[in-house]
């Protein structure tokens, strides 16, 4: 009897969720008819961000690994698919297939030297911010790719939208990361769900006790760190065909990881919701921030970087698993009972 | 019997304290075998060594015709040992069945046959009406079954218990007594327990043996080791006899 109505709730949850997300899919995909230019401008970077913040959120929220250094991945996606479009007329496409390997195994390259050792919490997370930093002061030196003047890719006026070679205008650009978001969001649900993702939350709650409980955690936590960096380069194919110029100083810089990471912790960390809830919280307020500011006609550089701060700070002391997680249950969407 | 697991002269040093030295004994298939001592004897360091927490500086460990010594933990989980923790230690933010889930999908590669795994244990544990709760939300002996059934779910043919009754209430003490008599006897698990509480070694245990300072002082039936004198004079005092 309770077994059946607990059941018949978690359907409902399910259920109310499913028709929350095929609303906000609707209001997405019917967007670009609504929104001026401008608004699809910051629709793009929230979405951008709910992308990099679901690939983040791999590592750290369901494998309990902080990376501090996701720039990295984003930076040698963007430069991947750069190269090969500019010096090799490669279109962004076949670019991704290419980038998804290399970031991958950047990111074996860092979780072997870490986890191998030992190197955990803080000091996996410095590892992390050092190999990115390698990467950026790396990148402005090497020639080949234009070094500190930075690497640009041909803008040409496309009659119409060249979905292959990524040429087009916002629209293309809107649609395509809001595929990639959702397909992100499908991927990180279905590893969540899948023995991988119950290994993953062992290893995050207590990776001793995983370990006893025969969770081979080196593996699992290498193939955390690979996917997430796998997913992150899709990212940085997207940054580079959508702004068309790179330079290290920019893409590995450490702001750029910093970012990633703020709407996962807004939106909470581990959830499949937190980091596009936060994505669209954080980018949300701080362009309204932006648009307010410039009708008063105020001009204050760095703002947005303290209201970043200030929404930390707010998060961080009232909410501190995140806007997410006492949303749902407002909503009535939790499944887990207290 | 033939012995499932056999330590033979295992020693370990913390820089200059000897831990455990030259410690030898065999737990035969099928039986409970109790470890006791005083605190401080290395009972649990003898623990790590066996499960794969730390490696033993001399002697061998054979478990089930395999040397297991230097593996580490999950691959001697893989073999069949699986450990309890004396601090427990659940995944805290996990359900109480997703924490068994964990232990189950060793062995299965479904969700969700791991997860019928998990409730047929969580039913046999009085754990299933608070499967949905998260595991840091159990009381004390409530997590100390948990931590069993997170055990039992890798299908072990060996379980180390690492002072699981210590803190329990009498007849907590004999219910889960009672449930790891029924799981031995009814398939055939062998168990190798540490335990302060004589309650359940008495009422559990094949054979024990007694450790001190390191050394085991003594092997035998619960009832031979008692009366031991040398077991008397270093660990039970005058009184319990």
């Amino acid at each position: 009897m309770s077994a059946i109505s607990l059941a018949r709730v978690a359907g409902g949850a399910s259920r109310r969720i499913f028709v929350l997300l095929a609303l906000l899919l609707a209001v997405l995909l019917a967007a670009p008819w609504i929104a001026n230019d401008y608004l699809l401008t910051v629709l793009i970077v929230i979405l951008y961000s709910a992308f990099t913040g679901q690939a983040w959120n791999i590592m750290m929220g369901f494998a309990g690994q902080l990376s501090l250094g996701h720039a990295l991945y984003a930076g040698l996606g963007a430069y991947v698919s750069a190269v090969l479009f500019v010096d090799f007329g490669i279109g962004p496409w076949i670019g991704f297939l290419a980038a998804v390997p290399v970031a991958a195994a950047a990111g074996a390259i860092i979780g072997f030297l870490a986890f191998r050792f030992g190197v955990a919490g803080v000091y996996f997370a410095i590892l992390t911010i050092a190999f990115a930093e390698f990467a950026r002061i790396g990148f402005d030196h090497i020639a080949a790719v234009d070094a500190s003047a930075g690497l640009f890719l041909p803008v040409r006026q496309v009659a119409h939208n060249d979905l292959w070679h990524l040429r087009g205008d916002p629209t293309m650009f809107y649609y395509v990361i809001l595929a990639a978001t959702v397909a992100a969001f499908i991927l990180c649900r279905l590893l969540l769900e899948s023995r991988i993702g119950y290994f993953w939350r062992a290893i995050r709650e207590d990776e001793e006790a995983a370990r006893a409980a025969g969770v081979a955690t080196f593996r699992y936590k290498m193939v955390a760190v690979m996917i997430s960096a796998g997913l992150t380069s899709f990212a940085g194919v997207f940054y580079a065909f959508f702004y068309n110029n790179l330079f290290p100083e920019q893409v590995f810089n450490i702001g750029r990881s910093i970012e990633m990471i703020l709407g996962p912790v807004i939106g909470g960390i581990g959830t499949l919701f937190g980091p596009i809830l936060g994505a669209f919280v954080l980018t949300g307020l701080a362009e309204s921030l932006n648009a307010a500011m410039a009708a008063f006609g105020l001009d204050m550089p760095g703002a947005k970087q303290v209201f970043y701060g200030v929404c930390l700070l707010v998060v961080i002391v009232a909410l501190p698993q995140g806007v997410w997680p006492p949303l749902a249950r407002r909503l009535g969407l939790a499944k887990d009972k207290p | 019997m033939t012995a499932l697991l056999s330590l033979q002269r295992i020693s370990k040093r913390f820089r200059g304290l000897v831990a455990v030295d030259g410690v030898g004994f065999e737990v035969r298939q099928g039986e409970i075998f109790a470890v006791i001592g005083p605190n401080g004897a290395g009972k649990t360091t003898l623990f790590n060594m066996i499960a794969g927490a730390l490696k033993p500086d001399q002697g061998s460990i054979i478990f089930d015709g395999r040397p297991i010594h230097g593996l580490s933990p999950d691959v001697v989980c893989r073999r069949g040992i699986a450990r309890t923790f004396q601090l427990v230690r659940p995944f805290p933010a996990l359900s109480v069945e997703d924490n068994v889930v964990v232990g189950a999908l060793l062995r299965r590669h479904g969700v969700g046959e791991a997860r019928q795994r998990a409730q047929a244990l969580l039913r046999r544990f009085d754990l299933f009406d608070r499967r949905h709760r998260p595991a840091s939300a159990l009381t004390l002996p409530d997590r100390k079954r948990l931590e069993v059934v997170r055990a039992l779910a890798t299908e072990p043919k060996l379980l180390l218990l690492d002072e699981v009754v210590a803190g329990l209430r009498p007849t907590e003490v004999d219910r889960l007594v009672a449930v790891l008599r029924e799981l031995n006897r009814d398939s055939g698990l062998t168990i190798l327990m540490i335990e302060h509480v004589m309650r359940a070694v008495m009422a559990l245990a094949a054979r024990v043996l007694v450790l001190d300072h390191g050394t085991a002082i003594a092997e035998g039936t619960p009832d031979d080791v008692v009366r031991d004198p040398a077991v008397v004079q270093s660990y039970l005092g005058a009184e319990a006899v």
